[in-house]
This record gives structure tokens, C-alpha cells and sequence, in this order.
């Protein structure tokens, strides 16, 4: 069955292309999932996955790689979200439940418009072995884009992560940190888009990061092994969707489920087990 | 000299501050005392911008709050911080050495060093590698101060550090800050036990919503003002023993 699968990679264009692209997707999504998840913004990384549906339909309907309207799209979404947050009563998870779920509905009309309905099936869903080389290149861009931002930035993210009231203390200039993470955040989102689809985009950013969240008690360990898990996960999910003929989103996804799992119940920082023999005994 | 000038704080409607001016001394611990509710935390988080408020400015030597913020430490209340967050102590005290590091610069051994002589002043130097989930509350807030040392800031704020710590811990951070202000820093702390009030600063700020009083603790610390702030019960009980 490997053997099938290492044959299919040196014989098809479309798998390598496939493997690379889910690879570096399974690394930018670890990174910027930590920040996600620590930050407490995990509904908004669904948020933001779903929002941009409607700059992809607007793209095709104008005829411009998705990339574009997506990303205008997520970062439109991000900052009507802050805007409804600070302008109205409503807690933050409520103003984004409105805003997500509108930008979504709005997509799906859009892409009635814009093209068949197999294509709404493979924006929801992802379709890895459709990656063309451009997608491969920007998705690669914007890798370098986010872990170049995480290097250079990483004190400013770490002490706005952590303590975003000393941040402010001290003159940090907190929303743009915010904003430009959110920016960062739709980039991945989109690219993840051909890996996952936008449902499970969510699961790339913030299954790998919870559980190296488990593992770990540093942020820059932390970052390590939710990237290590999203690479691992890309590469076992895809080899189980071409050997099982399986979609291949949900091969990833669910493999990191199955690592997320394994930190749940083994983890030292978690102590489930050794809580639940405390609790017999 | 902290000068603040006509602060007015309003949540949803209801007043919290109601245009408090002070000038806070350098080389001074300064308690800030009131009932619950009265505004102390408010009342410095004004004091640094931290809150949207309906009016009020502060100065700094003569120089608007923006240019002298990373030479003010601020040490918030513990339960505001996320004890589950991936970082160990020693990191947790190396964020202090970051507002005067700036942007684009990394921490280098200057900074390790001053992590090490921070948390030895706490008497915390054997939990470096502790992650900070795993500490007493006594030991979190000495670390916490640890990175209010790293910064080297000239004002450090404090809101209510003494709740909810062991005495040994009380004990090594009021030696610390009476030290601190000897060294020339200007200390101001919200506090909520009048008992220790007059052991532990030097000027007090009562407040309730208004500024009730405000002066070194002989002339502010008296029967009337704490009664103008608490009610009539509570003066009684807590002054005995203190000029009126």
C-alpha cells in the first residue's frame, strides 16, 4: 500500500503537487493555530474560514485568482467582526456567530452564481489532487510570509498573547498585532481552502495547536509540535485518501484527531489517566 | 511626580471615577484604599490609559503618558492572568526586559542576567524552570514583581498584590518596594486591608468614586475620612490606635 503510494508519487504530477502543498499547509496552519488558540480566537479561525467563501465566488465571477477576493474577504470579515464587538453590547462570540454565518450565506448564493455546484462541493470540502502550480506557489509564499512574521515578531506575539494588558501598559500597539494576525490568519485560511475546504479549515488551525498545547510548556516547543503534527497529518491523511480513495480533508483532519486524542488521554500537563487512578484509588 | 489631572470614568452608564485629580510623590509607596467598588483598580488603569474614560490626563515629569510608558511597570491582578499559557517563570520575568528592548531586538545574555538578579530579589531563583501554573499564588505575584524589577522602571503600579499570598511572600515583596522606594521608585499600590495601612506607605489615597482624601498617611489615614468612605461602622473599627 506504501509502496503504491511512494509509486504514484514519482509517477503523478498531481499527488506531488498534493503532498508538497498539504505539507506546507500543515506547517503555517501549527504556527498560526498556537496564536489562535491561545489567544482564545478559535471561533474566530472558523469565522474567517467561512467568510471568505464569498470572495471566492466574487473572484470567479470577476475572473481573478481566489486568493485575492478570498483574503479581501477575511480581512473584510475580521474587521466587521471587531466593529459589531466594540460597538454593541454583544459578547464577542455572538457578534461573530452574525457576521460568519451572513458572509457564509452570502457565499453560498454568490457561487450559485459564479460556476456549478461541484465546485461549492470542492471549496467546502477541499480537493488536494486539484492543487495547480500557482495555488503551490502562493500557498508557499505565504508560508514564508507567516513564519517570517512569527520570527521577527515572535517577543511582541508572545507578551500580547500572554498578558495583552501589560502589552498595552507598555505601549505595545496591541489591534495592529491583532489585525495583522487576523490578516495572517485569513492568508492560511485560504490556503487551506485546497487541503481541507473551508468547514475543516478549522480543525488545521487549532486540532494540531491544542495538542501540542498538551504537550508542551514553552510557546516557541509549543509551535514545534503543532507543526510537526500538522505535517505528519497532512502526509498519513493524504496517503490514506489516495489508498482508500477517501476526501481528503477529512483524512487529515481526522488525523489529527487521532493525535489530538492520544495527548488527551497520555498527556502529563492533561493527567487524565493518572487523575482518574487517583480518583479509584 | 505622577500629575493626573480631572479623571472620569463611566461603565455603561454608571460612574466610576468622578474627576479625581492627584499628584503622586516619587521616592513614595502610595496606597490607594475604598470600599468595593470604589474604583482603585479603575483609578490606575486611568492613571496609565488602560481604560476608555470620559476625560482626564497624566503626566509623567511634565511629559505626556505615551513618552515614558515602558518606564512604568505595571503588576495587574493575578486572576487576570492565564496560568495555563505555555511560558516558565524565567521567560515570564524576561517579558519585563521587553519594553526597552523594543521592537526588532532579541533578549541576549544583559537581558538572562537581569531575569536571574530579578528573581533572586524575590527570593524565586530556584523556579526558573517551573511553568508558571505550577506556582503558589504567593510565588506567582513574587514573580510577577521579579518582572516589574526586570523592566527597571522608574513607577511600578500594583493591584492588590497582597490578596490571596502567603505572609512570607507579603513579607519579601513590602521589604522589596520599601527598598525600591528607598533606591528613588515611585510605588503605587491598590490595597484593600486598612489594618496594614499604616506600616506599608508612606501617602494614601481614599477613594469612592470621589477622591476622599489624599496626603501622607498622618493627615489622610483619619477616623473622618475613612468614615466619608466606608460608612460609619468601618471608621470605628480600623483607626483605633491612629490619630484622628
Amino acid at each position: 500500500m506504501i509502496a503504491n503510494f511512494i509509486e504514484g508519487l514519482t509517477k503523478y504530477q498531481f499527488l506531488q503537487n498534493a503532498l508538497f502543498t498539504s505539507i506546507v499547509i500543515g506547517i503555517v496552519s501549527g504556527v498560526i493555530g498556537c496564536f489562535i488558540i491561545l489567544r482564545g480566537m478559535s471561533l474566530m479561525g472558523d469565522a474567517i474560514s467561512h467568510a471568505v467563501l464569498p470572495g471566492v465566488a466574487v473572484s470567479y465571477i470577476v475572473g481573478v485568482n481566489y486568493f485575492i477576493g478570498a483574503t479581501v474577504f477575511g480581512v473584510f470579515a475580521a474587521m466587521v467582526i471587531g466593529l459589531v464587538t466594540q460597538h454593541s453590547k454583544l459578547k464577542s462570540d455572538t457578534a461573530i456567530g452574525i457576521v460568519f454565518s451572513s458572509f457564509f450565506a452570502g457565499g453560498i448564493i454568490l457561487i450559485s452564481f459564479a460556476k456549478s455546484s461541484t465546485d461549492l462541493y470542492h471549496i467546502l470540502f477541499g480537493n488536494v489532487l486539484a492543487v495547480t502550480q500557482s495555488d503551490m506557489i502562493i500557498t508557499v509564499i505565504i508560508a514564508i510570509i507567516v513564519i517570517l512574521f512569527v520570527i521577527v515578531f515572535y517577543k511582541e506575539l508572545l507578551v500580547s498573547s500572554f498578558d495583552p494588558v501589560m502589552s498595552q501598559a507598555y505601549g505595545l500597539k496591541t489591534q495592529v498585532i491583532h489585525y495583522a494576525l487576523m490578516f495572517l490568519l485569513t492568508l492560511v485560511a485560504v490556503s487551506a481552502l485546497q487541503t481541507v475546504g473551508t468547514i475543516l479549515v478549522v480543525a488545521m488551525l487549532i486540532t494540531p495547536a491544542a495538542t501540542a498545547y498538551l504537550l508542551s510548556n514553552r510557546l516557541s516547543v509549543m509551535i514545534l509540535i503543532a507543526s510537526t503534527i500538522g505535517v505528519i497529518s497532512s502526509v498519513i491523511g493524504l496517503f490514506l485518501s489516495y489508498s482508500y480513495n477517501l476526501a481528503s480533508g477529512a483524512a487529515i483532519v481526522l488525523t489529527t484527531t487521532v493525535f489530538f486524542l492520544v495527548a488527551f488521554l497520555f498527556s502529563p500537563k492533561q493527567n487524565l489517566l493518572i487523575k482518574r487512578r487517583k480518583a479509584i484509588k | 511626580m505622577i500629575d493626573l489631572k480631572n479623571l472620569t470614568v463611566t461603565y455603561q452608564d454608571k460612574p466610576a471615577i468622578s474627576n479625581v485629580s492627584l499628584t503622586i510623590r516619587e521616592k513614595a509607596i502610595t496606597g490607594i484604599i475604598g470600599p468595593n467598588g470604589a474604583g482603585k483598580s479603575t483609578l490606575i488603569k486611568g492613571m496609565m490609559d488602560l481604560v476608555k474614560k470620559d476625560s482626564g490626563v497624566t503626566t509623567v515629569d511634565g511629559k505626556p503618558l505615551n513618552n515614558v510608558r515602558k518606564n512604568i511597570a505595571y503588576v495587574e491582578q493575578r486572576n487576570t492572568i492565564d496560568l495555563t499559557f505555555p511560558i516558565k517563570v524565567k521567560e515570564t520575568v524576561l517579558l519585563g526586559t521587553f519594553p526597552k528592548l523594543g521592537l526588532f531586538h532579541r533578549p541576549k545574555e544583559k537581558e538572562k542576567l537581569k531575569v536571574t538578579e530579578s528573581l533572586k530579589q524575590v527570593k524565586m531563583e530556584e523556579f526558573g524552570d517551573r511553568q508558571i501554573g505550577e506556582l503558589s499564588g504567593g510565588q506567582l505575584q513574587r514573580v510577577f514583581i521579579a518582572r516589574a524589577l526586570a523592566q527597571e522602571a522608574d513607577i511600578i503600579f500594583l493591584d492588590e498584590p497582597f490578596v490571596g499570598i502567603d505572609m512570607n511572600s507579603e513579607k519579601v515583596i513590602i521589604d522589596l518596594l520599601k527598598k525600591l522606594r528607598d533606591e528613588g521608585k515611585t510605588i503605587v499600590v491598590v490595597h484593600h486591608d486598612l489594618s496594614k495601612v499604616t506600616t506599608y506607605f508612606d501617602d494614601l489615597i481614599i477613594l469612592n468614586q470621589e477622591l476622599i482624601s489624599y496626603g501622607p498617611i498622618s493627615k489622610s489615614f483619619t477616623t473622618a475620612n475613612i468614615k466619608a468612605a466606608y460608612g460609619d461602622s468601618m471608621g470605628d473599627l480600623t483607626i483605633k490606635g491612629v490619630n484622628d
